[in-house]
């Protein structure tokens, strides 16, 4: 496990730049992390990424599906607001750990 | 010696078989796939078709006779002669789904709404679809074309590009 500054915050990340304690998270953080994946954040990904700490807080298994169930938006949507990898972008800048799920 | 890595760029899976865990197998690598943002196609063909087949595809089964991996629940075997007494495949089946659905795995048509939401491409077999005379009108929607192998082959070219048959 190693530390970085993001947004001028130190926090504790893994190998891969996940963050590790969800409670050193800001928004503040995520645009920081968003902007190195590209990512402009709009309400509708901090949205998405509450939902996926919200999940994460309650110890549920976090899917691409259970996000196009969520209200926030549809699968194609998710696409939209982070392409490429959806669910690995998305959890990075929530500050969670990778999902571990294969769905 | 640095060792390079090539992240793969496309995947192209093939799936000939229409059990349900033949099936799921090609679908999650598909959608695993789709989620890296890797390119995806998926060429159904044979029994493969039934996945895409509007009747079948959300009733598919798994076979309960000559397979010595499926075990009753607790772990004790499975005699093949119970999986020919009728209704028991429908039950194991049944139970497959309902284990699936608990771990938010879709049914077929919606798995497979998922893979195109993400972009990948579903493609069924002209020659299979010729053998079961099947018409398009008989298929999911979703399916982009009817191809043969050649044709299929013509979208699965360029570096870093993995053909899988399941």
């Amino acid at each position: 496990m190693s530390q970085k500054v993001i947004a001028g915050i130190t926090v504790d990340v893994n190998e891969e730049g996940y963050m590790t304690d969800p409670f050193q998270w800001t928004k503040e953080i995520a645009m920081e992390i968003a902007k190195g994946e590209d990512i402009e954040l709009t309400d509708m990904h901090l949205a998405v990424c509450e939902f996926l700490r919200d999940k994460q807080e309650q110890d549920e298994s976090i899917t691409i599906r259970s996000v196009g169930n969520s209200g926030i938006t549809d699968i194609k949507g998710f696409y939209k607001l982070f392409p490429g990898a959806p669910m690995k972008k998305a959890a990075k800048i929530a500050g969670i750990p990778k999902p571990a799920s294969c769905v | 010696m640095i060792k390079e890595e090539h992240p793969l760029k496309k995947v192209c899976i093939i799936c000939a078989k229409g059990t349900i865990e033949d099936v799921y197998a090609s679908l999650v690598m598909a959608n695993g796939a789709v989620m890296e943002g890797i390119e995806t196609k998926i060429f159904f063909t044979f029994f493969g078709l039934d996945a895409l087949t509007k009747k079948f595809m959300n009733k598919l089964k798994t076979g309960t006779v000559g397979n010595p991996a499926m075990r009753m629940p607790g772990g004790l075997p499975f005699p093949t002669l119970l999986g020919t007494i009728p209704g028991v495949e429908a039950g194991v089946s049944a139970m497959m789904r309902s284990q699936m659905e608990k771990l938010d795995i879709p049914p077929v048509s919606e798995f497979l709404e998922m893979i195109e939401a993400g972009g990948g491409e579903i493609y069924a077999c002209k020659l299979a679809m010729d053998m079961f005379k099947l018409k398009e009108s008989d298929l999911y929607d979703g399916v982009k074309g009817i191809l043969t192998i050649g044709e299929f082959y013509e979208r699965c070219g360029g570096l870093q590009t993995q053909i899988i048959f399941t």
